[in-house]
């Protein structure tokens, strides 16, 4: 069971939580000037770390807002929590 | 090598047993190889076994960073089927039930293939539907699957709970006859043994660090043991594919997650064929010791740690102790996670790669136990002749570019 540090209620145990992959990805600003190439590594590539990795959880049996969590892949130990701004694909420490 | 028969039994047990030999050598690794598979689990060893054997490539190298068959071909719930319901998926996974029925007289090695069927169950009218559609689309391609209704599954598996007043009531399900279950470490020894006897070098304890290229193409690779030289590299290792795609600078649209399942303590015989639910979620089974053998679904987060959290055991529990209420005091012995590479299409790669003489075997996700030898030949075929098998060409790692994708997510017997 992970404890999960909700950066506005607190630490609360891991079934309150929702997860929602890899932080950082932000949806690109014109997709229209993409390639198929460019899409498709924004869509379905992710950096699948093994160590540290940086994602997004949604308290979603609390105060249902998205935010970032540090998490290491292997031991599973959460190094810290940050709020997002500009929404999920925009992180802010 | 010798070979297993009844005879080799018998004149084995004169001698008390001490005179078996070891099943496959531990060389030292060479320092060059015509083909080189990274990862000794199931798929890599049948891979190597099918290139000695179809291709005639023995100068074959299977490096493994821990032992043979100590991920995910150690950890699955050992189910074997073939009723996807995409054309191209039912086909792969046919071809390998086809090997499957003829693996242990191909090895000379018990696998322990058991073709006691598979019901997937049905709880809602959508269920039942889908259902449906899934059977009809597997008989067009030839294999074999009816729709049993809960009439019969009460005959069948007279324990389970067809209370029209459970919570999620059993309308019926799908049935594929020659799906069952096979002994999952017999399954790498077999294939170690086999690929081994055909001149392949299996190399354990030999972890790959680097993968060596010039220009746009692969040269070797570092490993812990030295540096091998080799003009294929054929990567086929489950939850660490994006790890050593990221070496040769790739990057893979998969994700690894725990998968984890359990054991009961052993009982009489229950349950004589595979169960699963697709909306409860579980699958069970019993294996020949008496243990119940239970899984259901990874958990959210990813992860490379071999174990999961404990809510996803108990979502397990639950799945099981709905379909089986007579289950519920049964103790479980052991519990234990697998990482599984997840691809978003749930189906798999089995693919050249940008890089030259690279290819990548991976994505097969929660479901590729039952794809081993198949996997194997199709992937010994596209490293060997340079060129996809016509079974393997449409999962292409191309495809999430065209977005010819194959959305066996919720098609498939199980949800993934």
């Amino acid at each position: 069971m992970l404890l999960i540090e909700c950066p506005w209620c607190g630490e609360r145990a891991e079934t309150e939580f929702s997860y929602g992959g890899e932080a950082g990805i932000a949806r690109p600003a014109d997709p229209d000037a993409l390639g198929d190439a460019e899409w498709a590594d924004y869509l379905f590539n992710r950096s699948n770390p093994r160590g540290a990795h940086r994602e997004l959880w949604n308290h979603a049996q609390g105060c249902r807002r998205w935010f970032g969590v540090e998490r290491d892949t292997v031991t599973y130990r959460i190094s810290g929590s940050f709020r997002l701004s500009g929404g999920v694909g925009k992180r802010e420490d | 090598m010798k070979k297993y028969s009844a005879f080799s039994l018998v004149r084995n047990a004169i001698s008390h047993n001490r005179r078996w030999r070891e099943a496959w050598r531990s060389p030292e690794p060479r320092p060059e190889y015509d083909a080189i598979i990274v990862g000794g689990g199931g798929h890599g060893l049948a891979t190597a076994y099918y290139l000695a054997k179809e291709h005639g490539v023995r100068n074959v190298a299977v490096l493994e960073k821990g032992w043979i068959g100590g991920g995910n071909t150690g950890r699955n719930t050992t189910i074997v089927r073939s009723n996807y319901l995409w054309t191209e998926a039912s086909l792969l996974y046919e071809h390998s039930m086809k090997l499957w029925e003829g693996l242990s007289q191909d090895l000379n090695y018990n696998v322990m293939f058991s073709q006691r069927g598979v019901y997937n169950l049905g709880h809602t009218l959508q269920d039942m539907r889908d259902i449906e559609r899934r059977v009809n689309a597997n008989r067009l391609n030839g294999i074999d699957a009816e729709v049993v209704s809960a009439e019969q599954i009460r005959k069948d598996i007279p324990f389970i709970n067809t209370s029209p007043d459970a919570r999620y009531p059993i309308l019926g399900a799908s049935l594929q006859r020659r799906a069952g279950v096979a002994r999952h470490d017999a399954v790498a020894w077999g294939f170690a043994r086999a690929a081994d006897k055909l001149g392949v070098d299996i190399i354990e304890q030999c972890e790959v660090t680097a993968i060596n290229r010039d220009g746009g193409t692969v040269t070797g690779v570092e490993t812990t043991r030295g540096t091998i030289r080799s003009p294929k590299v054929g990567v086929v290792v489950a939850g660490n594919a994006s790890v050593l795609a990221a070496m040769a600078g790739l990057r893979l649209p998969i994700e690894s997650h725990p998968l984890q399942a359990l054991v009961s303590e052993p009982l009489k015989p229950v349950i004589d064929t595979v169960i699963m639910s697709n909306a409860v979620h579980g699958y069970i089974s019993q294996s020949d010791k008496g243990e119940l053998v239970i899984g259901a679904g990874i958990d959210a987060y990813n992860g490379y740690g071999q174990r999961g959290s404990f809510p996803t055991i108990e979502h397990t529990m639950q799945a099981i102790i709905e379909l089986f209420p007579v289950l519920s005091r049964v103790r479980m012995l052991r519990q234990w996670g697998g990482i599984v590479d997840v691809c978003p299409d749930a189906c798999p790669i089995i693919s050249k790669t940008p890089v030259g003489g690279l290819y990548f075997n991976c994505g097969w996700g929660t479901g590729g136990f039952k794809a081993t030898p198949g996997s194997g030949w199709v992937f010994a075929h596209t490293i060997a002749q340079d060129r996809p098998h016509e079974l393997n060409a449409p999962f292409d790692l191309e495809r999430f570019t065209t977005g010819a994708l194959i959305d066996e997510h919720g098609a498939a017997a199980v949800a993934h």
